[in-house]
């Protein structure tokens, strides 16, 4: 049985395609991943001992149990979990954190979503204003107040969020935002799991349409479904498994979720800087590596101002330094520090509770040298970020196996 | 003069129109909404506190896509009002990006949103230029 000082591998994992999947459901979208994690570990659902289950828009539901009644029932524990765009990390913190405690030997943790068409997130604040005024909610508010006191919605909020950083260090345009989506919208044409996979020129991107200045269409994180799922198993379990199980496991040195702590105006516009910052910090620690040593990240480049502010945020770049960090050509592919070379939310597609495992599958093909066209030659460790607003951080450090 | 209420409990409207925050009376930490503790250091007790009514553009987004109902373009901004944080709209400002920036100099400014059944203006805020 595990003990608290166990170490957490990757036994498998899976992701469906990110796209338009009309004719299926979230029953059988969260099915295929999982069936292809099972599949990809070499073991069956009679293994696993307990489920972390994510979905954010149908929360109510027992997703897990749902794939259960599906694929396996079990009786083992079933943990649903929504924890905003954060909600695959979380869910697959659950099961790693069950390994850990030593209450099971094999975990299973997926996130599935169906996202296609769902236009602007957030920002539906605004019901009918009545016919006389009266105040209702916390702020005693008699009309709705998104758009009219602020934005609330997703791609406004992030907008400021990246102008904020260009007020404090400069160095920051319309342009270089536009450029790190021009990158990711090359980076998934060698994806075939992406939900978009054709390339697209600066101007294209920065002429397309402008949803909330400084992002347009396509430096917003696409809608879409998808799943996406993995298998956990102890450090002394993986010992008992096959050599060829033993040589595809992908070791989690860092698995940390942190929430934001308070500071002046984080309730006024949400900080996802300290909070990722925090969760880097906690994470290099834990897995004993430095931003230096990272041949990819996974980041959560929701809208293209995200990406650039966890450059600095991750410490991929020196303090106040990621516009210059992404103008020397750093994060494509072929640079120091490849980041999202799956084309990353914005090309390869955001069904949010699936982008938290999609990340880590991502990295761990790497890892295993099963990246195909989109190999970065030699990867050993990688690093996956996601935030959920509200706000929500999972950061996963993994390496490849010495085995 | 019509009878006015403000769209939100926080804007204080009269002469000298003002935001009002629920200041912590132990760390001094600022909140617009109800409180039930500080979330700074935990302390219970709060007492209203004016927020300046000039400040500073920190952040801003031009939203030019919004739900139903929203006219748009408008700017959305995050306002250092000498050092506490307000969102607002920027107004009285052509929002678009060769008249909105960082570091704009803004003070609060009040304007109608609109009139119920019984002839009563909603009175909402927003910053607008400095001496533009």
């Amino acid at each position: 049985m595990a003990s608290a000082s166990e170490e957490l591998w990757i036994l498998g994992i899976d992701m469906t395609k990110f796209g338009k999947h009309p004719d299926k459901d979230i029953v059988d979208l969260a099915s295929e991943a999982v069936q292809g994690a099972l599949a990809d570990a070499g073991v069956t659902m009679k293994d696993i001992g307990i489920i972390g289950a994510g979905n954010l828009m149908m929360a109510m539901a027992p997703t897990g149990q749902m794939v259960q009644k599906q694929l396996g029932q079990t009786g083992i524990p079933v943990y649903n979990v929504s924890n905003a765009c954060a909600t695959g990390a979380t869910a697959l913190r659950v099961a790693a954190m069950a390994v850990k405690a030593g209450e099971t030997d094999m975990g299973l943790a997926f996130g599935v979503e169906k996202l296609a068409g769902a236009g602007l997130l957030a920002g539906g604040s605004r019901s009918a204003d009545s016919n006389t005024w009266t105040p209702h909610g916390r702020y005693g508010a008699v009309a709705a107040v998104d758009g009219r006191i602020g934005t609330e919605i997703m791609p406004g909020v992030f907008a400021q969020i990246g102008l904020e950083y260009g007020h404090k260090y400069g160095g920051t345009s319309f342009e270089l935002f536009a450029k790190i989506a021009e990158k990711n919208h090359s980076h998934s044409t060698l994806n075939p799991k992406a939900a978009y996979t054709k390339k697209m020129s600066l101007d294209e991107i920065m002429n397309d349409v402008m949803i909330a200045y400084p992002n347009t269409r396509p430096m917003c994180s696409a809608n879409c479904d998808g799943a996406a799922a993995a298998v956990i198993v102890s450090g002394s379990k993986l010992k008992t498994l096959s050599k060829e199980q033993q040589k595809r496991a992908v070791k989690i040195s860092a698995s940390i979720l942190t929430t934001d702590p308070f500071e002046e105006a984080c309730q006024i516009l949400p900080n996802v800087n300290t909070l990722t910052r925090n969760a880097a910090n906690q994470a290099y620690e834990q897995a004993g590596v430095g931003p230096a040593d990272l041949d990819l990240v996974e980041l959560h480049d929701c809208f293209a101002t995200a990406e650039l502010v966890h450059y600095d945020n991750l410490m991929l770049c020196e303090e106040g330094g990621a516009a210059d960090f992404f103008n020397s050509g750093a994060t494509w592919r072929d640079g120091t520090t490849p980041v999202n070379v799956s084309g990353g939310l914005e090309s390869k597609g955001h069904p949010i509770a699936a982008t938290g495992i999609a990340n880590i599958w991502e990295v761990a093909q790497h890892l295993r040298g099963e990246g195909g066209d989109r190999q970065i030659e030699g990867a050993k460790v990688g690093l996956a970020h996601v935030i959920g607003l509200g706000s929500a951080c999972g950061v996963h450090i993994l390496e490849k196996s010495a085995a | 003069m019509a009878k006015q209420i403000p769209l939100v409990d926080y804007l204080v409207l009269g002469d000298d129109p003002h935001l009002v925050a629920h200041e912590c009376t132990s760390c001094g930490a600022r909140f617009f909404d109800r409180r039930n503790a500080c979330a700074s250091c935990g302390n219970t007790a709060f007492k209203p506190a004016d927020v300046a009514t000039t400040g500073e553009v920190r952040t801003f987004t031009i939203v030019s896509f919004a739900a139903p109902g929203i006219p748009v373009p408008y700017v959305a901004a995050v306002v250092d009002c000498e050092g506490t944080s307000v969102r607002g709209n920027l107004i009285n400002v052509t929002p678009d990006a060769e008249h909105v920036s960082t570091g704009m100099k803004v003070r609060l400014a009040t304007e109608v949103i609109g009139t119920d059944d019984e002839g009563t203006e909603a009175v909402g805020f927003g910053f607008e230029p400095l001496g533009g």
